[in-house]
This record gives structure tokens, C-alpha cells and sequence, in this order.
């Protein structure tokens, strides 16, 4: 199959799932108790508003044809008006995305490169000393809250040390770099267990394979034993875990960017919760959402690039 | 960390981590249940093991460092933060615990029935596990939380929301190899209704990896109510919580650095604890 | 040479278990001449593939050699020093595994795969290294190598796959392959086919080879000598014609009487009562007593090492005389049956 007809039936198949995903947000407004317009204008509110709000959100409506509307909604990248900024809610949401993905993607790298060095370290000396070590990590690592981490490298890294920056953004390449390094190494730590764990893992299985006593019976070096035929596959074998920590990636900046005081999505969504701008909120539960499944199709469509013996079907 | 909840898909218990010893009672199920025994021990007994209150506020002392009076010192309030952190074991672990209590049995019941049944049944559980995981575990807590309205209620709905497709994916996958396996052909052949079959021969062999799968949840249920507390979304101060401690302190980093962190570190050796007597128990349970 | 080309001499190889210590291998020794063929019988679990993975140093996790020498031309393969193991690994001696879809890399371009060694030993550049795999591709047989050589192991048959794997250890020349049931995962057709490779590759180059398996008609076929294990030992040794012909060991009677005859269907086909022994705990004595029709008394203690008899014939049984009697009663092999005294290439016949 073709790459663009995987896609396609990739894409139908999502349909489902992402239905799925607008009535979730879509039931956000109903399970708000009491009149959901009172409760999130409170003392601002007033019979002119509420009737607004009434009529824009569909609420005077039944159902279903609610349900509809807010579709043709979301077709259109419309999540209504953010009632504190008063402009698009989607506008509002688009500005501080930025941030966000820069952390993702930096984080991202940043787990890679601890997570592969340290992965083959424990699995190459299985059971000895450096291995009992990296094993202890996510023992430790796995029960480490976020904006706690955030704190310790603040505390560390930039108020003791005076390395590195400890909030703001930076400006250009380099100095998004350099101003995201401790908000990306917090998250990076975070999902680094996690990677060390199945990486680990992975070796040990491509480590004691069949094939790897091949490439030994060879007589090539050990280090090419290790580089192109053991960690290789595991690496292949540890793409879709990566993809699945998207999502943690994302879990995380929520907290974090409050953390470290940086203007992206998860700063945007815990203050519209202050500021109970609900179509703010109901828009990022959703981007983040789509965000989710469009990298886990991109993991899948990555690793059959990687190992010959996936096929796109 | 909060976000790293780990997807069912992902996890798989890991070997057990200190010593090789023989198979059951593993020293990390020894370490675990002793340290998760002593965390329990001081939320049980946080008023005999505290001179202060964990509530009232004392301005005039407030933000001491460690002393003879106050072991770790006094928050900004001038409260005295080994009581406060004594109570906030109480929050966070009971929450913890209870949280993962609903999901659990859920996702249990979910998992076995669309496992064992398969067609429909199975296609809607496993769609709707497929909604609930493309959103980020945090977000949706989060947004939900915030349409209900802060408190333990809504927490307890949030992660039960959110945690029950980890459950259903676990029971569901071992209901699925166990159903080939010959005693429940047998039990099909004896001619047992589904009912006896699912509770008596399926179940009890299935649940392990779902018990072991909760220590980890408990786990990361904890870290959403510190991350909750964090950001002033979870139970409402001034109930002693580590998450909220965590903040409090953050703004005093300069003066006062043990603040914020020693909550995170009790939460640290709570996920440690959990850690252990998760990797003990799978040693401990996994089939010979 | 003066030296034997490789001598194995009173190997041991320990697993130690949760349930025990394993011996896998306990006090194995066998020779090998220049260009000599020598089969290694047994059922699975024996220790014939251990055996040829110790050769190698290519044990599993946990596996130790704890005394014995493996001596190849005269050098020690078990006093080497890593890196001059990695000279002999594929250089001199070649392996080729019983399973061509696992022991090939599954993402790496077969061509690739068989380029490896001559790239590492024979000092080709990158780019010679892939006329070399080419080469050895169609040496092996494999149609349109120009095709294959970007194939991935995935996308090739059974066949085609083993034949892979030959080339890989071909790929230098070696001058001792070490064959592990290479035939065993094969079609009957395709394992035919692959037999006639080896015999032919092996009649051009005067290799020796060394033929681990549990079939004995693929012994007859590929092979001089042959040396029968039973429980991590040799029980029986001595050439093919004279093994088959006039078993001296119960194990190899045993074996030889469980094989399926067309010309000479019988009404119960003979099996050896029992299963083999636990490693972990062997019976005193000879192991194959508690499954042995022959066993007397004295079998239930002490030790069992080879004796020699007339022809280069040597077993481990005491009681030899008895297995060599049922024989003459009731001939189990026809002289004129072993498949390599006619119509095959004629190395293996002469010297």
C-alpha cells in the first residue's frame, strides 16, 4: 500500500475516535453544575449576558441540534469568544502553542539522548553495578512531581549555579534554547523512567536474539555488534512508546509552565480555569486531543519507515 | 510525575529490581510494604506525633528554619511543616488510594466483559479507550475538575474518568490469552455457565496484572492531586496538602528552600514505596 | 599439520539455575581431521548445539565453560583474548544456525548482512564488500543478487534465507563450519536442496564441517564420522558406516530402530521407553540406564568413558556385547541402505 492511501485509511479510521473525542468536550459545558452561563460569569453575570451565552453556545437549543452546531463549529477551528480576552477563543489558543511545542519537541530530544546512553549502559552490563543503578531510576524517578523537579533544577541549576535561566522564553533559536533548558530537562526527566525502562528492556531481548549471535559468530567488532544490529532494532522496537509520551509531554507543560512563568497553552489553560473562560479551556482540552492522535499516526507512520517488516495496511 | 502515567500499552512490570534471591517474598516487597507501613503509620498517628496544630496560624512565627521546636520550621504562616506535612500524608495518601479504587473496579469489569464477550461489547469498550486515551491524562483531569468545581468529589470523578481504560486494557488483553488456555476450555467443555466460568476460573487469574498495574496507579493518582495542588485546583487550603506546600514554598525558594522541598520528597518516598511493593508483588503473583 | 585441526578434549559447561546448577555439556571430547565431516547425533536438550556454540564462545547468558580445552590447530580457543576470538569468529570458523528467520538481522539489507564479515576480516572497502556479497550470493545460489542483495530477511523464503545465512558464513572462507540443524526449519523439498549446497560447497573447498542435528538419514547423507550424545556426553563414536551398521551403544541402537523404514515396514515402530534425564540431577552410573533394555547391575555406579574398539569405533557402553548381538539377531540397517556409500559426491568415502 502506498503511503498516501495508508494515510487515507489511516484518517478515516480516526473519524471514529475523534468524534469520539468532540463529544467528550462537547458534554464539558453539561456537566457544569447548575446553568453553566451563571456559574462561569458569576458575579459578572447579568440577564444580557446570560442570554448571550445562551444563544452562542446552542444552549436554548435541544441536544442534538447542540451537539451539531458545535460540530460545524469545530469544522471552522470555532471555539466561540474567550470571555476574558473577548477575541477568539482559537486566536488566543494559536498564540501560546508556540511555547508549548517548542518544550514538547525540546523535551522530547533531550529524553532521547539521557535515555539511549543510559539504556545501553544497563543493558550491556546486565545485573552488575551500573545496571542495578539505572533500574533504581524510574523507581525513583516514576513518583518525582513535576512542578517539584521544576523547583530542585531552579533551585540547583539556576539560583545556585547560575547556569541557566529561570523563566521567560528567550528570544531566536539559540536563546529559546538556552531560556528552555530547565523547563525541558524537567520534563525530559519525566518521561526519561519511562523510556529507560522499555529501552532497557528492548536491548535485553535484542542483546540475547538470535540474530545478534550472528553478527557475533561474524567476528566484527563489538561496538558494531552493539551500534548497528542490537541497539538499532531496539531503538525500532521503543518508536511507539515515544509517540505515546506525547501525551505526557503535554500533562506536563500544563503544570510546568506555570512553574517556570512561560506564556504557552498550559500556563493559558490553568489561568482561563481561574478566570473560568470556558470556551478557552473546552478549545485546548480539544487541540491537545487532536494534537494526541495526529502523533500517534505519525509514530506509526515513522516506525514502518524504520523496520522493513511493517507494512502500511 | 503527574503527566507520566504510564499507558497500559506501555507498561509492563519490570523485573524485580535488588537481589536475586528466591521467588517470593522479594526484598523489594519487604522494603516497600515496610516503608509504605511507617507512611501509613504517620497519617494514622499525625495527632500523637505533632505538638502544633496542622491549621492554626501563628504569624509571629512565621518562616523559621529547622529548630529543636520546629523540626523542619514554620511555613509563611508561621505553621510548623513536619505537623503539616504529617496531615497532608493523610490527604494524599487516603485520596490516592481511594481514587484509584473506582477505576479499578470499572475498568476491571469493563475489560473482563469485553474480553470474554468480544464482538460489540468489545469494540465499544475499546473505542471509547481509545477517546479517553487520545487526551492527556492531566488535561482531562483538570478539565474536569474545573466543570465540576474544585473539591474531593470532583477529584474522585476526574481520575476515575480518566484511569479506568488502563484497567480495561490490561483485563481485557490477559482475558484474551487466558481464554485460549485449557482450563477455561475445559471448564467450556464441563459446561459451566459463563457467569461461574468469568468469576472462578477467569478472573482470579487475570486480576494479578491489574493489582500490580494499581501500585503504580496509586502512584501517579497522587501525583495529580500534588499537581492539582499545585496549582490550587485540589483540596482547598487550609487542609494540609503536599501539593499546595509545594507552591507555598515555591515563593520563599530563596530564604527558605526546605519549604517546598520536603513535601516533594515525602512524595518521592511514597511513589518509591509503591514502586517496590508494585515490583514485589508481580514476583510474588506472576504465575510459575 | 601436525597438530589435530580441532581437538575438544573433556569440555564442561555449567548453568547455574535457580533450581540448580545445569551441565549441558559434561566431559564431551571428540576430534576433527583437516577437512573431515563429523555429524553430531542426539535429541534436542543433549548438548550438541552447546557444543558447537562453545566452539565459538557464542554460549548464552549465565553458560560457562569451567574445564576443558578446545584446541584449533593447536591454539586454545578458550585462552583467547577477545579480540583475537574475533579473528577466528567467521574468518576461520563459520557457523550456520538452525533457525535463518530469527538469526538474521531483521532490518538490516541481507547484502549488508553477508558483506559484514569480509568488510571486517579481509580488509574490503565498503563498496568491495559488496561485490564480495555478491559473489557469495551467487555461490550459494540465490537467483538475481543484484535484486536481493537490498531484500530484507522478511521478504525471502525459507530457502533463500538459509542460503543467506551459508553465504554469511562462508563469507571468509573459513576453514571449519559448524553447522546447527540447518535443515531442520526447512521444507522437505528446500532441505534436500540445501544439503546438496553444503555437500557441493563443502567437495570445493575442503572444508571441515561439523553437522549438529537429530536426523540421523542427514547424517548418513553429509557426514564420515559421527558421534551420538545422550545427556551432555558422548555415548557412541566412530564412522557412519560402522555406528549404523553395528551399533555398540544401546542410545544409538535405540535411535536406529526408532527411524521409519519404507522397504521394511514393521508392525510396531520402536521407541525408547522414558524421556532423557534432568541435567540438573543425572542418574548415577550411565545416564541411559533407567531407559535401557541391556542395563545390568554393575551400569549404576561409576564412570562410562569411551572404549575403544576395532576400526576407530569407541563406546561407553560396558555391555557393548549385548547391543552387538540384538544387532546380529535383527539387522537394523541393511549394508547397502547408508544413502552416502552410493550415488554422492565421493569425498567423504575416501579420505
Amino acid at each position: 500500500m502506498s503511503l498516501a492511501a495508508y494515510l487515507r485509511r489511516r484518517l478515516l479510521l480516526m473519524i471514529p475516535i475523534a468524534l469520539g473525542v468532540t463529544l467528550v468536550t462537547f458534554f464539558m459545558i453539561h456537566m457544569i453544575p447548575g446553568d453553566p452561563a451563571i456559574t462561569l460569569l458569576g458575579i459578572r453575570a447579568t440577564p444580557q449576558l446570560v442570554a448571550r451565552l445562551h444563544h452562542e453556545w446552542g444552549l436554548d437549543r435541544p441536544l442534538f441540534e447542540q451537539y451539531w452546531l458545535f460540530l460545524l463549529r469545530i469544522l471552522r477551528a470555532d471555539f466561540g469568544q474567550s470571555l476574558f480576552y473577548g477575541s477568539s477563543a482559537t486566536r488566543v489558543i494559536l498564540g501560546a502553542s508556540g511555547v508549548t511545542l517548542w518544550l514538547i519537541v525540546y523535551a522530547g530530544v533531550l529524553s532521547i539522548l539521557m535515555a539511549v546512553p543510559l539504556a545501553v549502559l544497563a543493558a550491556t552490563h546486565r545485573d552488575g553495578f551500573a545496571d542495578q543503578v539505572v533500574r533504581a531510576i524510574p523507581l525513583v524517578g516514576m513518583g518525582m512531581p513535576t512542578p517539584w523537579v521544576g523547583i530542585m533544577l531552579i533551585l540547583l541549576l539556576g539560583l545556585t549555579l547560575h547556569a541557566f535561566p529561570v523563566g521567560g522564553y528567550g528570544s531566536g533559536i539559540f536563546g529559546h534554547l538556552y531560556a528552555l533548558f530547565l523547563p525541558s530537562l524537567t520534563l525530559a526527566l519525566g518521561i526519561s523512567p519511562t523510556l529507560i525502562r522499555s529501552l532497557r528492556a528492548s536491548l535485553l531481548d535484542s542483546l540475547e536474539s538470535d540474530y545478534v549471535m550472528t553478527a557475533r559468530s561474524k567476528g566484527i567488532p563489538e561496538r558494531r555488534v552493539l551500534l548497528r544490529h542490537a541497539v538499532r532494532n531496539a531503538i525500532i522496537s521503543s518508536v511507539t512508546i515515544l509517540g505515546l509520551e506525547i501525551a505526557w509531554l503535554i500533562s506536563g507543560t500544563i503544570i510546568l509552565e506555570k512553574v517556570f512563568a512561560l506564556p504557552g497553552m498550559g500556563a493559558l489553560m490553568v489561568d482561563s480555569i481561574y478566570r473560568r473562560d470556558f470556551p478557552v479551556v473546552q478549545g485546548i482540552t480539544f487541540v491537545v486531543a487532536l494534537l494526541v492522535i495526529f502523533t500517534n499516526l505519525a509514530t506509526d507512520v515513522v516506525h514502518s519507515l524504520l523496520d522493513p517488516r511493517v507494512r502500511l495496511e | 510525575m503527574v503527566q507520566a502515567r504510564t499507558p497500559a500499552i506501555a507498561w509492563r512490570p519490570e523485573e524485580r529490581v535488588i537481589g536475586r534471591g528466591p521467588r517470593r517474598r522479594s526484598p523489594s516487597l519487604i522494603a516497600g510494604s515496610a516503608i509504605l507501613a511507617i507512611l501509613l503509620a504517620m497519617a494514622v498517628f499525625a495527632p500523637l506525633l505533632s505538638r502544633y496544630g496542622p491549621i492554626p496560624q501563628d504569624t509571629s512565627h512565621a518562616l523559621l528554619h529547622p529548630s529543636r521546636q520546629h523540626l523542619l520550621g514554620t511555613d509563611q504562616l508561621g505553621r510548623d511543616v513536619w505537623v503539616r506535612l504529617l496531615y497532608g500524608a493523610r490527604i494524599d495518601l487516603v485520596i490516592g488510594f481511594l481514587a484509584v479504587l473506582l477505576p479499578f473496579v470499572i475498568g476491571s469489569t469493563l475489560g473482563c466483559l469485553a474480553g470474554y464477550f468480544g464482538g460489540w461489547t468489545d469494540t465499544l469498550t475499546m473505542r471509547a479507550v481509545d477517546v479517553i486515551l487520545a487526551f492527556p491524562f492531566f488535561v482531562l483531569v483538570i478539565a474536569i475538575v474545573f466543570v465540576l468545581g474544585p473539591g474531593t468529589t470532583s477529584i474522585f470523578i476526574a481520575l476515575a474518568v480518566t484511569d479506568w481504560v488502563s484497567y480495561a486494557w490490561i483485563v481485557r488483553a490477559e482475558i484474551l490469552a487466558a481464554k485460549r488456555q485449557e482450563y477455561v476450555l475445559a471448564a467450556q467443555a464441563l459446561g459451566y455457565s459463563r457467569k461461574r466460568i468469568i468469576l472462578r476460573h477467569l478472573l482470579p487469574n487475570v486480576i494479578t496484572q491489574a493489582i500490580v498495574y494499581a501500585m503504580s496507579d496509586i502512584v501517579f493518582a497522587i501525583l495529580a492531586i500534588v499537581g492539582l495542588g499545585y496549582l490550587g485546583l485540589g483540596v482547598p487550603p487550609p487542609t494540609p496538602e503536599w501539593g499546595s506546600m509545594i507552591a507555598d514554598g515555591q515563593q520563599f525558594i530563596t530564604t527558605n528552600w526546605q519549604l517546598a522541598t520536603i513535601p516533594g520528597i515525602a512524595v518521592v518516598v511514597t511513589g518509591l514505596a509503591l514502586s517496590l511493593l508494585g515490583d514485589g508483588l508481580a514476583d510474588l503473583l506472576r504465575p510459575e | 599439520m601436525d597438530e589435530t585441526f580441532l581437538s575438544v578434549r573433556d569440555l564442561h559447561v555449567e548453568i547455574p539455575t535457580r533450581r540448580g546448577v545445569v551441565h549441558p555439556i559434561d566431559g564431551v571430547s571428540f576430534d576433527l581431521g583437516e577437512g573431515e565431516t563429523l555429524g553430531l547425533v542426539g535429541e534436542s536438550g543433549c548438548g550438541k548445539s552447546m557444543t558447537l556454540r562453545a566452539i565459538l564462545g557464542l554460549l548464552p547468558r549465565g553458560a560457562r565453560v569451567t574445564t576443558g580445552e578446545i584446541l584449533f590447530r593447536g591454539r586454545d580457543l578458550l585462552s583467547l583474548s577477545k579480540s583475537e576470538l574475533r579473528d577466528v569468529r567467521g574468518r576461520s570458523i563459520g557457523i550456520i544456525f538452525q533457525e535463518p528467520m530469527t538469526a538474521l538481522n531483521p532490518v538490516m539489507p541481507v547484502g549488508d548482512q553477508i558483506a559484514e564479515g569480509p568488510v571486517a576480516h579481509l580488509g574490503y572497502p565498503r563498496q568491495g564488500g559488496r561485490e564480495r556479497a555478491l559473489d557469495l550470493m551467487r555461490q550459494v545460489g540465490i537467483p538475481d543478487p543484484d535484486r536481493r542483495f537490498a531484500a530484507f530477511p522478511h521478504e525471502l523464503s525459507g530457502g533463500m534465507r538459509q542460503r543467506v545465512m551459508i553465504a554469511i558464513a562462508l563469507s571468509c572462507e573459513p576453514d571449519l563450519i559448524l553447522c546447527d540443524e540447518p535443515t531442520t526449519a526447512l521444507d522437505v523439498t528446500i532441505q534436500d536442496q540445501i544439503l546438496k549446497l553444503l555437500l557441493q560447497l563443502q567437495d570445493s573447498t575442503g572444508m571441515g564441517v561439523i553437522y549438529v542435528t537429530h536426523d540421523l538419514a542427514v547424517v548418513a547423507q553429509m557426514c564420515r564420522r559421527v558421534a551420538v550424545m545422550y545427556a551432555a556426553q558422548i555415548v557412541e563414536t566412530g564412522p557412519v558406516e560402522s555406528v549404523f551398521v553395528e551399533p555398540t551403544h544401546p542410545y544409538t541402537l535405540g535411535l536406529l530402530r526408532a527411524v521409519p523404514h519404507f522397504d521394511k515396514v514393521k508392525d510396531v515402530l520402536d521407541s525408547i521407553p522414558g524421556i532423557p534425564p534432568e541435567l540438573i540431577d543425572p542418574p548415577s552410573g550411565c545416564r541411559f540406564r533407567p531407559r535401557c533394555r541391556f542395563a545390568e547391575e554393575d551400569c549404576a555406579a561409576g564412570a562410562f568413558p569411551l572404549i575403544p574398539l576395532a576400526g576407530d569405533h569407541a563406546t561407553a557402553c560396558r555391555h557393548w556385547t549385548s547391543c552387538r548381538d540384538s544387532v546380529l539377531a535383527d539387522p537394523v540397517i541393511a549394508q547397502n541402505a547408508i544413502p552416502s556409500l552410493d550415488g554422492l559426491p565421493s569425498a567423504r568415502r575416501g579420505e
